[in-house]
């Protein structure tokens, strides 16, 4: 018997008994896992009970009943969902006879409705201020610098109160609000013309607003940079006809006593917020932007300009493009924690989900289930952004494309 | 798997603890403590106020602290004020992190049915009135069709404004809400209010504090009625008596004269029911759980609600709210404060 043999022999041994192993090793592990998953199932419904039981003895109930109840109090702006006539749903302004969930659904078009416009605010800002950053022009370069330093080191609370009590109420009072060209500005606030529908049911308007929304859809999303551009001229062009021919009109704000009349209005409260997130995201983005430019290659710099390429489209052309590959996550961060930021808008009176939580919760009573619908749009809501930054991050960084 | 028998073992403990404080009466957990935790507002002049000049908290509702405090461990000093907002004001109370609230609060149904919490009797009616900048040229509720009424959120007013809004088929006038008295006071004067509408007498309390108080007029309109009452979490009567008699014998003293000044006098007095009420010979404290002497102690340290008013809220005070004539009156005076048989 040789050495080779007695270990070959070995071997067939060790290999029944490895996979008997194996087999072993892996139903050990899986029942662990699953032992470790039925403990936190477990341990939750405990704690569920414990809350619930907890609630019952203190006599507080625990019910989603209330939803339904009329709400009885304003809220000082926002629109609502409420079961229309028809299949859909209508979407109009809050009004107190409404029902305490569209008036939860008020706080959450209130509060998408800001973290929307100051992600897209919050985003050209923050681009502009970083890229500003590494500007040759000295006054810019400190600028910026300044600006991101200081929004970045106050608390945004404090950032908020200033915009609003110390800016925004600094306006005019209406009777001797600022007009240019239509537009008002007074402390009530914000008042700007508005399209409205005159159309009717005309087939032609109808038929012109549907070319116009094709034509946008595919100014966005035609892969072609000219088929793009022939797009927005479409646009533009069908919208002037729309005009022309009566489908819609420009409806002018027109002050009375307190406050204006027609066009449409950012409010006070909504104006302070936007600005405060927006300056202050922008910040955050401006740091994240600059540090993607500084970590690009410097040769990239070099290569454009050995082209001969002037510094405005070597940013625009070669610079950004490659930094939005890199920055997009961290933007989905700042998204997220913009999106959250809103529940600020408590402090100036801004009708926000949180805020209008706070109004419900003391109506009603229900504190718990309220904060429990809160949290969970709040989920919702970041989970949206998430999921959209992921999308546009797979488009822009199609698998396989090296950066 | 240590950790896991450990967290199991927690949450055993963290059930059965709160269960077993549920079933225990707060008047024992407060003996027990040593401390009453008394939610109070701290921006309400006339009510719950800090006074910057003397640190100290002043007002009503902190009399009505310190007279629970003394009533129930015999000392005025053994109460910390935590302050509560017109929004945290219920949870407070609920979670037991106060054992009771003293913050102006409106006493109306909605909040007794759904909210879990027990009113303690009235000790001030108030209503609901509204105040603009003199200037503005608004003489009475009637001219605020359309404009933007601002008002603490969580607050009775909140849908008092609407109903009124309503009633008169107003359609474009907004309330706008802010966290508390401060920020609407600020809000009114940048003129992006153009009233401000909380209670009657918390707007005269600002108004009075204000540098120029001619500067604000309080419109002569009640929206509608303002009933103020401390309150505990429901469902624990052994407390919510005491409470609620400590707050009596105040009324009741009024009625028979004693005062802070001649309480030591009266302690000697012949007369067998100011014996008993003071808990000099008998008394009524031992069957609610209380020292027999609790009334002569909540008198020794606030004196009787006349005293207590007048100390905070009378024509002496910077809020000059006179009571002859009002509900704040004693029944005796025609008005509606009135104590219970004692006997």
């Amino acid at each position: 018997m040789t050495i080779h043999e007695t270990s070959a022999v070995r071997g067939m041994v060790d290999h029944d008994h490895l996979k008997s192993r194996r087999l072993r090793n892996r139903i050990r592990h899986e029942a662990i896992q699953f032992g470790v998953i039925a403990i936190v199932v477990a341990l939750l419904g405990l704690l569920a009970y414990a809350v619930k039981s907890g609630l019952a003895e203190k006599g507080i109930r625990f019910s989603f009943s209330f939803l339904a109840n009329t709400a009885g109090f304003d809220i000082s702006e926002g629109w609502t969902l409420t079961s229309g006539e028809s299949f859909l749903p209508d979407f109009t302004l809050f009004s107190p006879d409404m029902t305490v969930a569209s008036a939860f659904v008020t706080g959450i078009f209130n509060t998408a409705k800001v973290a929307f416009l100051a992600i897209i605010l919050s985003t050209v800002l923050g681009t502009m201020l970083g890229v500003g950053r590494l500007s040759t022009n000295w006054v810019v370069r400190n600028l910026c610098f300044w600006i991101v330093e200081f929004v970045r080191n106050t608390p945004l609370l404090i950032q908020l109160v200033f915009w609003y009590f110390a800016v925004v109420l600094r306006f005019p009072p209406m009777a001797s609000a600022a007009h240019f060209y239509g537009l008002i500005v007074s402390q009530q606030g914000v008042y700007v013309p508005a399209l409205s529908w005159v159309g009717g049911d005309s087939m032609f308007s109808i038929a012109l607003v549907t070319l116009i929304l094709v034509s946008v859809v595919g100014a966005i999303f035609d892969p072609i940079k000219g088929m793009r551009r022939v797009c927005v001229a479409a646009a533009v062009i069908y919208f002037a006809l729309l005009f022309v021919t009566g489908g819609v009109e420009l409806n002018f704000p027109v002050a009375n006593k307190f406050k204006a009349s027609g066009g449409t209005s950012i409010s006070p409260e909504m104006a302070a917020l936007l600005l405060a997130i927006v300056v202050n995201s922008a910040s955050f983005i401006a740091e994240t932007v600059r540090g993607a430019i500084d970590a690009l290659p410097k040769s990239q710099w070099e290569a454009a300009a050995s082209l001969g390429l002037s510094r405005r489209y070597t940013v625009n052309d070669i610079v950004l493009p490659q930094v939005f590959r890199v920055v997009l996550p961290s933007f989905g961060n700042q998204y997220i924690s913009l999106a959250k930021n809103t529940a600020l808008g408590i402090a100036v009176g801004y009708p926000d989900l949180f805020n209008i939580y706070g109004t419900i919760a003391n109506q009603t009573g229900h504190s718990l289930e309220g904060i429990i619908i809160v949290m969970a749009s709040y989920l919702i809501l970041s989970w949206i952004i998430s999921t959209l930054v992921y999308w546009a991050n797979r488009r822009l960084n199609p698998m396989g494309v090296p950066r | 798997m240590n950790l896991l028998k450990i967290l199991t073992a927690g949450v055993f403990a963290a059930a059965a603890f709160s269960a077993a404080q549920v079933s225990a009466s707060v008047l024992d957990t407060v003996k027990q403590r040593g401390v009453l935790n008394c939610g109070t507002d701290n921006t309400a002049p006339g009510f719950g106020y800090l006074n910057t000049t003397t640190g100290q908290m002043e007002g009503l509702d902190v009399d009505f602290c310190k007279a629970v405090a003394a009533g129930v461990l015999g000392d005025a000093s053994k109460v910390k004020f935590i302050t509560v907002t017109d929004k945290s004001r219920f949870d407070a109370v609920l979670t037991g992190q106060v054992d009771v609230v003293f913050a102006h609060t409106t006493i109306k149904p909605a909040r007794e049915s759904s909210i879990s919490i027990d009113f303690l009797p009235i000790n001030f009616y108030d209503g609901t009135g509204l105040m603009v900048k003199t200037d503005a040229g608004i003489k009475e509720f009637a001219d605020l069709d359309g404009a933007t009424i601002c008002t603490t959120q969580g607050s009775a007013t909140e849908t008092v404004l609407t109903a009124a809004f309503k009633a008169r088929g107003w359609k474009d006038s907004k309330v706008l809400t802010y966290e508390n008295l401060e920020k609407l006071f600020s809000a009114l004067n940048s003129g992006r209010c153009n009233a401000m509408s909380t209670d009657k007498s918390a707007l005269a309390a600002w108004a009075g504090n204000a540098p120029k108080p001619t500067d604000y007029l309080i419109l002569p309109d009640t929206l509608d009625k303002s009933p103020f009452g401390g309150f505990v979490a429901a469902n624990d009567s052994k407390w919510r008596n005491a409470l609620r008699w400590i707050e009596y014998g105040l009324f009741q003293a009024e009625e028979s004269d004693i005062t802070q000044a001649n309480l030591a006098e009266k302690l000697k007095s012949e007369d067998p029911f100011v014996q008993k009420f003071l808990g000099v010979d008998g008394g009524y404290g031992k069957d609610f759980g209380l020292p027999d002497d609790f009334i002569a102690q909540a008198i020794k340290a606030v004196g009787n609600y006349g005293e207590v008013y007048d100390r905070n809220l009378g024509p002496k005070t910077k809020m000059y709210l006179d009571r002859k004539g009002t509900p704040n009156a004693l029944w005796t005076q025609g008005g509606a404060i009135y104590s219970p048989l004692w006997n």
